[in-house]
């Protein structure tokens, strides 16, 4: 959203620096301003403000007891060196391992949910009977709030009582339960799959959007040629979708780099499972430093930001039209 | 109710504090916050109704996250934005540090009554000279052990650590080779949160190793009984302790416990009244000791708990709140308390009430554990307590999942102790 609307904007501006002679021009561009500005200044107060306010924040010692006494102290709460030791964000541990955990969570989650959301897509979009009944079911992780259907695998998955591992072992693929929360090993895991679970509906549905704007012509040319169907998928189907699917992988990306809520709720503040937001929150909610966690957040950002540019570049993705 | 306030509040302006009661005398709304772990949520509805009835006042109850840490975020958030929307907070005994700018004092509501309670909570409830909150139950760690299970094995309750880890071993293996294959030996509290820091330092303090902090605020955590202790603990994992205690909180473990599948079981004496109730499955099997001694030499050693009620200074009706805090932090009420749902009462005569004994024997019994027991360094550490509470059970959570060992994990939980106090400063 942003990015688009930051590139109409752009346009905008450029549109009104270059020398325009035409009267009909200017009023269209003095048309335009008029039209963007209720939209920028909702912008700038509902996105802007807050984000300035977390920068500036980062920048001081504030403390959540009393945010009025905050005062300024530079670059302290991202590096600073005192009596031969290192503090602030960039010199924990804990932060680069919130990092590690958050950039490992987003890349397989994500790429798990294209996959899978690609092959649902192509099933919704076969003709079938019950067609629209399936469309409709397969949305329903989706719209059930994130902090619900996390609480629900939470005790899905409880090592005793949960019906997880009850199922899993009454077919005999496990012969003792699994501490799935608990256990170091399986705790990213059991996050990564809920979130597959949750997310997976949503893949699809911008996926199936794609299809079904697809034309018919090439696969009725694909047909008279009788190429085999797979040809097909990875010839027509794959290149033609690949504007679309990109959209739709860095919308998922965007998503999955801030990942907060799915986490806490199942895992709480345990390092094996700990997110960059987590780690903001803790530090701005439970340990009261909001300078400090503001500096998390304000990294937070800077890496998400880091993360897409280097997605669109390298992933020569175009918002424009083709 | 809500076109008195205006009134309420011009008459206090304008006639000073004297007067302010003039508004509270009509029924006004008051919020309190209370937790809902086990039976807490019946018995501060149950209170608060009787004072509201005897007020003519209506009280409404907001029921709060279990888990400790979540519940003081909770009120860390509420406090910062000055919200009135509660007038009344149930806080844990290690936060009047930390929330004490926000609460009022209520040492004037409570003059005489005061003396009646433990004069150790007391002074950790006063901050800055001002008593930010009244005491209203108190807590320590005790063993939970099934009586049938230890007679029909022949054991006694364990007087240390080393005990307790055979006698558990040797029951939940004899049991399940019975045919209870979901038996485990003990269950407690091992989730990275607030509950580890209360469960690892009695391991701790058991062993003679400290409480992490001292009085003086010297960092003691890094030294050899404690890592002991800790890697004690890492040996129940996955042996007489199912993994997923990596991951439970108290009702985690009474679930286990009081569906009859643990031997022993860590937790607050608030399981005690639950697990003798008339829907558990372990009715009259059970038993209560003190925590074991970590070694021959070692000591019994119980994590103080307890809550207390406290009054925001944003809320509109003070003077109402604090007749309430003062009603339920009564000796009437804490009897009532005591007697139906074993909450430690934190007036010592109750202690020698004989109806009080004759409901919940233990109090008597345990009367020690529950003076002596140790405190979580909230003191010297200030408003720095939740951080260092954070590190302690991170570092011990790491070793009990078995990433870490313990040796080295308290070393670095020293340094990273000395960079949170900036060298010891606090």
């Amino acid at each position: 959203m942003a990015i688009a609307e930051a590139e109409i904007t752009a346009r905008a501006a450029g549109a009104a620096t270059q020398p325009q002679k035409s009267q009909l021009t200017r009023s269209r561009v003095r048309a335009a301003w008029l039209f963007l500005t209720p939209m920028l200044i909702l912008l700038l107060l509902v996105a802007g403000w807050p984000l300035a306010r977390t920068i500036w924040f980062s920048f001081t010692d504030a403390n959540l007891s009393d945010l009025s006494n905050a005062k300024f102290v530079g670059f302290e709460n991202y590096l600073a060196y005192s009596d031969g030791e290192w503090y602030g964000v960039l010199a924990d541990g804990e932060w680069w391992n919130a990092v590690w955990n958050t950039l490992k969570f987003s890349v397989v989650s994500v790429t798990l949910e294209t996959i899978l959301g690609l092959i649902v897509a192509l099933v919704l979009n076969a003709t079938f009977p019950g067609r629209s009944l399936v469309r409709a079911a397969v949305l329903i992780p989706w719209a059930i709030p994130t902090i619900v259907s996390a609480k629900m695998w939470s005790w899905m998955m409880h090592d005793q009582f949960g019906i997880l591992n009850h199922m899993l072992m009454g077919i005999g693929l496990l012969s003792a339960p699994l501490a799935w929360t608990a256990s170091p090993d399986l705790a990213m895991t059991a996050v990564i799959m809920v979130d597959v679970w949750k997310t997976t509906p949503f893949m699809a549905l911008l996926i199936l959007a794609a299809l079904q704007m697809l034309p018919t012509d090439c696969y009725e040319a694909a047909r008279v040629d009788g190429i085999h169907p797979v040809r097909v998928f990875f010839k027509v189907t794959l290149p033609l979708i690949q504007p679309a699917l990109m959209v739709a992988v860095i919308f998922r990306l965007l998503d999955a780099l801030r990942i907060f809520d799915l986490i806490y709720v199942l895992t709480s503040n345990s390092k094996d499972t700990m997110s960059m937001s987590v780690y903001a929150r803790q530090q701005l909610v439970d340990f009261q430093s909001v300078g400090y966690g503001s500096a998390a957040s304000t990294l937070l950002f800077l890496t998400v930001a880091l993360c897409v540019v280097l997605y669109i570049t390298f992933g020569r993705v175009r918002f424009e039209g083709r | 109710m809500k076109n008195h306030k205006p009134v309420g509040l011009i008459a206090s302006m304008a006639f000073g504090v004297a007067l302010a009661g003039a508004g509270a005398a009509h029924a006004a709304t008051l919020s309190i916050s209370c937790g809902a772990v086990g039976q807490e949520f019946e018995f501060c509805k149950t209170g608060t109704e009787a004072w509201a009835k005897k007020t003519g006042n209506q009280v409404n109850l907001v029921s709060t996250p279990n888990s400790a840490t979540e519940r003081l975020a909770l009120y860390q958030q509420l406090l910062a934005a000055g919200a009135a929307d509660i007038d009344v907070f149930q806080i844990d005994v290690v936060w009047p540090g930390t929330l004490g700018n926000h609460l009022i004092d209520l040492a004037p509501y409570a003059k005489d009554a005061v003396k009646a309670h433990f004069p150790a909570i007391i002074k950790n409830n006063t901050v800055d000279g001002k008593l930010v909150a009244i005491p209203w139950f108190t807590d320590a760690g005790m063993l939970y052990y099934r009586k049938d299970l230890l007679e029909k094995h022949g054991a006694k309750p364990p007087q240390t650590w080393q005990e307790l880890t055979e006698i558990a071993k040797k029951i939940q293996d004899a049991e399940r080779a019975a045919g209870n294959d979901k038996m485990w030996g003990f269950v407690w509290q091992g989730r990275a949160y607030e509950g580890l820091t209360c469960n690892a330092l009695e391991w701790v303090a058991s062993y003679n190793g400290g409480s992490i902090v001292d009085e003086s605020g010297k960092i003691t955590i890094n030294n050899p009984q404690a890592a002991a202790a800790i890697t004690g603990a890492a040996g129940w994992v996955k042996t007489i302790s199912p993994e997923g205690v990596l991951n439970y909180t108290e009702e985690e473990a009474r679930g286990v416990f009081q569906s009859g599948n643990a031997v022993f079981m860590r937790n607050w004496p608030y399981a005690w009244s639950l697990a003798q109730g008339p829907e558990s499955a372990i009715k009259d099997k059970v038993g209560v000791s003190a925590l074991p001694k970590g070694g021959a030499d070692g000591r019994h050693a119980a994590t103080l708990g307890g809550w207390q009620l406290a009054v925001s200074k944003y809320s509109k009706n003070k003077d109402l709140a604090a007749d309430l805090v003062m009603y339920l932090t009564s000796a009437e009420e804490q009897k009532r308390r005591a007697i139906k749902g074993a909450y430690n009462p934190t007036i010592e005569s109750l202690y020698k009430d004989a109806e009080v004994l004759a409901a919940v024997p233990f109090f008597g019994e345990l009367y020690d554990t529950f003076v002596n027991a140790v405190a979580r360094p909230s003191t010297p550490t200030g408003a720095k307590y939740n951080q260092v509470s954070n590190e302690f059970w991170n570092a011990a959570h790491g070793v009990l999942s078995g990433r870490a060992k313990a040796d080295a994990s308290l070393v670095q939980l020293e340094a990273s102790l000395k960079r949170i106090s900036r060298g010891g400063k606090w």
